[in-house]
């Protein structure tokens, strides 16, 4: 039978990208921005992935934090060979990109609305591109919060930035462990959304970072009154293709890979309840 | 079914001259044959090297070679691998890549330097290519290796007309009768000579039907074939619990029962690996020592490997009773929420090829609350 | 360049030679690593420290007990190659006998003899960062290790059972068809399944998988017909079970 399609190697083939900039965030984490150096990719969303490689040492998925023009940038934290190889590619560096890949947050939909942003640790990653659409069209959404959470001060991550989006809409900040000089608050991020000041009625949210953090997130804002189908997650698993067939990002019913990462609380729920799923 | 003006009937010449016709047109013939002690899918040149007279005693993890007081050479259960290993190889080299001077050159998979005919092959491994195909082929991002092999590739299904103890394709609705999905269908039948009723699937079997030395099968032949599929049916052994498994799945995703197969499971993945439909693979990227040519190759793997989970921070699926859930649970329910049909046809494979003789249809019934 | 010393404990000598007989790629080795200390190959020896040690054999005296500190202090990488080396080695049988009671039936005068009662693997003693197992060694899995280190790739030393690469390779399952007794299920795999290729039951010389279900294991080798003491002769062979050696130095 010769029922089924021809798929190009297009898909399986890393497209080579240049990396154009290379800023140390913090002491374990870069952000890149790269460049095609032969035919790019389709544009990414906001919440979509990529796979990239460090040719020879392996291939992860990293989200897109942030794009310009026909540039994407992404922001890696080293845990492990591919990420520290990642991680030290300096400027002129040539590594592989696929993608796009996987849901965007839905931005869009949150026109007319409060919009609440809360992020956990290297969580901010993904949530950039959102935050910058937000401020990019500010009128067409209601009251905008955005809570970030982090280890310890020295691990914020784009201080910058967070200074820059406090001029727009309300930035508030908590760290776990607060260090000599630290003038901040310290806590969980939990204890950011009383401070929001947005109406949790009509308020949609968008949570990155780790998984109990998410939870807790969640768990929190419905206790506040905001709708369960208007909390979204970024949820992670092991990936090795992106494509949904290599089966790793499995969780319960979701190919994350394909049906997430980002994906609405009420289907994430009654998943992320179930240990070792 | 097999009436209508279409089945057609051959003898053992007829058999012969199908392989001398695939092999004109260029086909490397796939098909059930005797070795390593196994009827085991091989390249095959003639339809000498089917395995005449060969049956499969099966049980769970138990597999033995039986001569049968026949000549039949279709009446063997599924083997210890699929045609899987074929379309869907256990190791592939995704690409290569070299460094130059303004960048990386890479080239990707290799075309395959053969187009199979797989003949003989039972209806439910049929039906498993129809799997492979939604989860491989039909995605937003199709996976070129398996494509590459698929295209083109033909099928000559055999009908099952005696299942083993492990089969259990009736009540998957994936067999024993040949429904779909293949060129052209082959029926074996014994009393009263032996022959075959033959049935085109598509114009590439109708086409190669009309070379063949056939005549019109009678009413008598055609009754024969059914009844022959039909006792294949009635006596199968085995069979999944009734009712919506991903439903039962979904409910029992706590239940104290994982733990019990956990004490039988020894998690090496074999069950995994011998499963028509199991699709899953790692990537592992190589370098040669100089470090200037890198290659990313993929290989099967399995949801039995505690790695295969593996986040930052360790492997989300620890525990063995998580790891037997998720493959059952993949297969039999959450398969269907995410490529709408079953992972399983039903084959048997994941029985017999288990070395603790795990029972999928048993631990299926276990939590379904039937009495085993 | 890259330096790299080969040491030697209470072994065989056989995984060493898995290096040299990597004759194809010994010149891109060469090309690429500076052999430093490499007794079985060459007699020239460079002073520490080293890049990487591959270090070969297990711990039976108190002579080798004090020498695997000092190549851990010379090593940036250490890595134990082959069973004897990661394991204890077959030799690591006299853990469970009286080594006094043996030494005085064996030899002569077994009071020249300086041996520990145990022989114990060399993670016992020391840090070490990889391990490369089997009886002898699989010399991909060697290449793979060094050539991994030298880009910064995070070695491919799988730790599942040996039954992924026996289906990969398309063997035919020993026991399900043979009723072979076998230990592939609960052995890591590296080998290739070599064993089970030649009809032969895997008699698990890579050491344990990764969380194996003994008492599963145990179970199937019964079903093959084999006597509780031997099932746990089989098993002891290459899984000694040993602990961590505290006060040495």
């Amino acid at each position: 039978m010769t029922a089924v399609v021809t798929a190009t190697a297009s898909g399986v083939i890393p497209r080579p990208y240049r990396v154009i900039h290379r800023h140390e965030d913090t002491a374990d984490t870069v952000t890149l921005e790269l460049d095609r150096a032969g035919e790019g990719l389709p544009e990414f969303g906001p919440g979509q992935f990529a796979m990239l490689t460090a040719y020879g040492i392996g291939e992860v998925p990293i989200s897109l934090s942030g794009s310009r023009g026909t540039r994407l940038i992404h922001t890696i934290r080293a845990v492990g060979a591919v990420t520290r190889a990642l991680c030290a590619a300096a400027p002129g560096e040539v590594i592989g990109v696929r993608g796009p890949f996987g849901t965007q947050w839905d931005v869009g939909a949150a026109a007319g609305h409060d919009v609440l942003v809360v992020a956990g640790g290297i969580g901010l990653a993904p949530l950039r591109p959102v935050v910058e659409r937000l401020l990019a069209d500010r009128l067409a959404y209601g009251r905008v919060a955005i809570l970030v959470g982090a280890r310890q001060p020295r691990e914020l991550l784009y201080p910058g930035d967070l200074r820059r989006w406090a001029t727009h809409v309300r930035v508030e900040v908590i760290v776990d462990r607060p260090a000599p000089g630290w003038r901040g608050r310290s806590g969980l991020v939990t204890e950011l959304i009383p401070l929001a000041g947005v109406d949790a009625g009509r308020a949609v949210a968008y949570l990155c970072g780790p998984e109990v953090m998410m939870r807790a997130t969640a768990r929190a804002l419905l206790d506040r009154g905001v709708a369960a189908d208007r909390v979204w997650l970024s949820l992670e698993r092991a990936m090795r293709c992106g494509a949904g067939w290599c089966g790793h990002c499995q969780l319960g019913p979701l190919l994350l890979c394909r049906d997430g990462p980002v994906v609405g609380y009420p289907v994430a729920e009654p998943l992320l309840n179930v240990r070792e799923l | 079914m097999r009436t209508g003006d279409t089945a057609q009937l051959i003898d053992m010449t007829g058999l012969e001259a199908l392989f001398g016709a695939l092999h004109e047109r260029d086909y490397t013939i796939v098909g059930p044959t005797v070795r390593d002690g196994t009827v085991t899918m091989a390249e095959l040149e003639t339809a000498a090297e089917l395995p005449w007279g060969w049956a499969a005693d099966t049980g769970p993890g138990h597999y033995r070679l039986r001569r049968r007081d026949d000549d039949a050479g279709f009446a063997h259960c599924a083997g210890p691998q699929s045609v899987k290993t074929f379309l869907h190889p256990p190791r592939a080299r995704l690409w290569s890549a070299d460094r130059t001077p303004d960048g990386v050159t890479t080239t990707g998979p290799e075309p395959p330097t053969k187009r199979y005919a797989l003949v003989g092959v039972h209806p439910c491994d049929v039906a498993a290519l129809a799997v492979l195909d939604r989860v491989l082929a039909h995605g937003e991002h199709p996976d070129p290796v398996y494509t590459a092999r698929r295209d083109g590739t033909l099928v000559v299904t055999a009908e099952c007309t005696e299942p083993g103890e492990t089969c259990f394709c009736a009540s998957m609705g994936t067999g024993p009768a040949a429904t779909g999905g293949y060129d052209l269908a082959l029926t074996e039948l014994l009393d009263g000579g032996h022959r075959f009723l033959v049935r085109a699937g598509s114009p590439a079997g109708a086409d190669l039907l009309e070379r063949l030395p056939a005549r019109p099968a009678s009413p008598v032949d055609v009754a024969a074939a059914d009844t022959a599929v039909q006792q294949a049916a009635a006596t199968m052994p085995r069979r999944m619990p009734d009712g919506p498994l991903p439903e039962l799945i979904a409910a029992n995703r706590e239940s104290p029962h994982w733990a019990d197969v956990a004490s039988r499971c020894l998690t090496c993945g074999n069950c995994t690996m011998v499963c028509p439909t199991c699709f899953c693979v790692s990537t592992t990227d190589v370098t040669d020592l100089t470090g200037e040519h890198a290659e990313r190759w993929r290989q099967w793997d399995s949801c039995f490997s505690v790695d295969f989970s593996y986040v930052h921070g360790g492997p989300v699926r620890a525990s063995g009773a998580s790891r037997y859930r998720q493959w059952i649970s993949h297969k039999l329910g959450t398969w269907h929420e995410q490529f709408g049909m079953s992972g399983c046809v039903g084959c048997g494979r994941c029985i017999a090829w288990c070395p603790a003789g795990i029972d999928i249809t048993r631990e299926a019934a276990a939590l379904a609350g039937e009495p085993s | 360049m890259t330096t790299l010393a080969v040491w030697k404990f209470a072994s065989c000598d056989g995984c060493q030679l898995s290096l040299l007989d990597c004759e194809d790629e010994l010149l891109a080795v060469a090309d690429r690593v500076r052999i430093a200390h490499f007794p079985e190959a060459t007699r020239a020896t460079e002073p520490g420290p080293y890049d990487i040690s591959l270090v070969e054999g297990s711990i039976t005296t108190p002579g080798d007990a004090r020498r695997i500190h000092e190549i851990r202090a010379m090593s940036r990488i250490l890595i134990t190659i082959g069973a004897c080396a990661t394991a204890g080695g077959v030799q690591a049988l006299r853990n469970s006998a009286d080594v006094a009671e043996y030494a005085s039936v064996v030899y002569a005068r077994p009071e020249y003899l300086d041996t520990l009662a145990t022989s114990t693997p060399i993670a016992a003693h020391v840090d070490v960062d990889y391990e490369l197992h089997g009886c002898p060694i699989d010399r991909g899995q060697l290449l793979e290790t060094i050539g991994a280190l030298l880009v910064g790739r995070k070695p491919d030393l799988p730790e599942h059972s040996v039954c992924f690469e026996c289906k990969r390779r398309n063997n035919v399952c020993v026991v399900v068809a043979y009723g072979e007794p076998c230990l592939g299920p609960v052995t890591r795999a590296g080998c290739g399944a070599i064993c089970p290729a030649f009809r032969r039951g895997c008699f698990g010389c890579f050491g344990p998988a990764e969380r194996p279900n003994d008492e599963a294991e145990a179970a199937l080798l019964e079903s093959t017909g084999m006597s509780g003491p031997d099932i746990e002769r089989m098993r002891r062979l290459f899984d000694p079970g040993t602990e961590p050696v505290g006060g040495t130095s």
